[in-house]
C-alpha cells in the first residue's frame, strides 16, 4: 500500500528538502510510525509525548481533517493523499 | 447612494459588475475593516480595500519601516523608512483613494484594548505576525461576533481562510489550531525569511474574502483552509468544521475571557 505525504515546509529538513514523499499504513498512526522509520525525527514533530498529534498539526485525509474522520485511528487506502499543514503564523 | 461623480466614474468599473452596482459600492462604502498590522499581509490588502472604495480602514501596527520591510510590504517606499508603519500606510492609501477615511492605532493589540479598538469596525483581517496576537484577534472577533478574515505566511508556503466562530455551523481558529506551538517550535522571525510576493498572493487573498463578506456574494472561504504553495504553484483546499470539543465557540466553553499569550518571535522586525 501506498500513501503519497505531503511536507509541509517547516518539515522538509527531515525529508532532505521532499515535499512529497511516499509511506505505508492502513492507519494515520501506523503511516506516521512508517514516516519515522524513512525519516527520523518526523514523528516527534507531529505527535506529543503520549502519541496525540499535536494540537498546531493538522493532518489532513485527501481534504478532510482527520480530528473529524476517527483522528489518529482513521484508515488508509492506497492512493490516499495525506497533507500535513501546521499553523503558521507569518503576517509581516 | 451618495456617490460624488468623481467617485461615479472611479469605481465604473465595480458598478457595472451587476454582482457589486451602485448598491454593492455603497456597501464598500458604508463598510468599516480593522486590518492586523500595516506589514507583508496588510500592505497588498490594504491598497486593494482602499481602491476599492471600502469606506473605513483601520490599521494597527506598531513598528516602524525598515529597510528590510520593503522587499514585500509595498504600502511603504525607501523614504519612508524610520517613519511609523502607520502614518506611512495612511498616506499611501490616501493618495490612492482620498474619499475614504483611515484610522491609525500605533500600539499593541492586547487583550486590554482590543474589544475597545475593533468594536466600531464590521470585519477584521488579521495579517499579524504571531501566534498570540492570532488567538486574541479570533477569541474577540468570536466575542463580538465579528468575522475574521485570516491569513498567514512562512517561507513560500501560505493560509488563508474566514473564521466565523460566532456563527451555529462556523468554525473559529481555536476548530482549526486548538493551542498555538510552543514558542521554541517557532522558527524565528530571521530564520524564518519569506518569499516578498507571497506576501501580495496572500494579502490580496484576503482583500477579496472581506470584498465578497461586505458585498455578500460568492461563497465565504469559511470551513475551508487555502493553503498555497508558491515553489509548486499549488493551491490545496481542506476542509474543517466546528469543533464540538473547542474550548471557545464548542457547546461547553472554558476560555471565557481574553488571554495574552507570551509572544514567541522575539525579534521586532524582519
Amino acid at each position: 500500500m501506498s500513501i503519497n505525504v505531503r511536507i509541509p515546509a517547516p518539515l522538509r529538513k527531515l525529508t532532505d528538502g521532499q515535499s512529497d514523499v511516499s509511506a505505508d499504513g492502513a492507519t494515520v498512526t501506523s503511516l506516521i510510525d512508517d514516516l519515522e522509520q524513512r525519516h527520523p525525527g518526523l514523528k516527534e514533530r507531529l505527535c506529543d509525548d503520549n502519541g496525540g498529534i499535536r494540537p498546531f498539526v493538522n493532518i489532513y485525509l485527501n481534504d478532510e481533517d482527520i480530528r473529524f474522520l476517527d483522528g489518529a485511528n482513521s484508515k488508509l487506502n492506497d492512493g490516499d493523499l495525506v497533507s500535513i499543514v501546521p499553523a503558521i503564523a507569518g503576517g509581516s | 447612494m451618495d456617490f460624488s461623480e468623481e467617485e461615479i466614474e472611479r469605481y465604473s468599473r465595480h458598478i457595472i459588475l451587476s454582482e457589486v452596482g451602485g448598491e454593492g459600492q455603497q456597501k464598500l462604502k458604508d463598510a468599516k475593516v480593522f486590518m492586523v498590522g500595516a506589514g507583508g499581509l496588510g500592505s497588498p490588502a490594504a491598497l486593494y480595500l482602499a481602491a476599492a472604495g471600502v469606506g473605513t480602514l483601520g490599521i494597527v501596527d506598531l513598528d516602524v519601516v525598515d529597510l528590510s520591510n520593503l522587499q514585500r510590504q509595498i504600502l511603504h517606499a525607501t523614504p519612508d523608512v524610520g517613519r511609523d508603519k502607520v502614518e506611512s500606510a495612511k498616506e499611501t492609501l490616501l493618495a490612492i483613494n482620498p474619499n475614504i477615511t483611515v484610522n491609525t492605532y500605533t500600539e499593541r493589540i492586547t487583550s486590554a484594548n482590543v474589544l475597545d479598538i475593533i468594536g466600531n469596525y464590521d470585519i477584521v483581517m488579521d495579517g499579524s505576525d504571531n501566534f498570540p496576537t492570532r488567538f486574541l484577534m479570533n477569541d474577540a472577533c468570536f466575542q463580538l461576533k465579528k468575522p475574521l478574515v485570516s491569513g498567514s505566511m512562512f517561507r513560500f508556503d501560505g493560509q488563508v481562510t474566514v473564521l466565523r466562530g460566532h456563527e451555529p455551523d462556523d468554525p473559529c481558529y481555536r476548530c482549526l489550531y486548538p493551542e498555538p506551538p510552543p514558542a521554541d517550535l517557532v522558527p524565528s522571525c530571521q530564520e524564518a525569511g519569506i518569499l516578498g510576493v507571497l506576501a501580495g498572493t496572500v494579502g490580496v487573498l484576503q482583500a477579496t474574502e472581506t470584498i465578497k463578506l461586505i458585498l455578500g456574494q460568492g461563497e465565504a472561504l469559511v470551513g475551508r483552509l487555502l493553503v498555497y504553495n508558491a515553489l509548486e504553484m499549488e493551491f490545496m483546499k481542506v476542509k474543517y468544521r466546528k469543533n464540538p470539543k473547542c474550548l471557545l465557540c464548542g457547546p461547553d466553553p472554558q476560555i471565557t475571557e481574553l488571554l495574552d499569550y507570551e509572544i514567541s518571535c522575539t525579534l521586532q522586525q524582519h
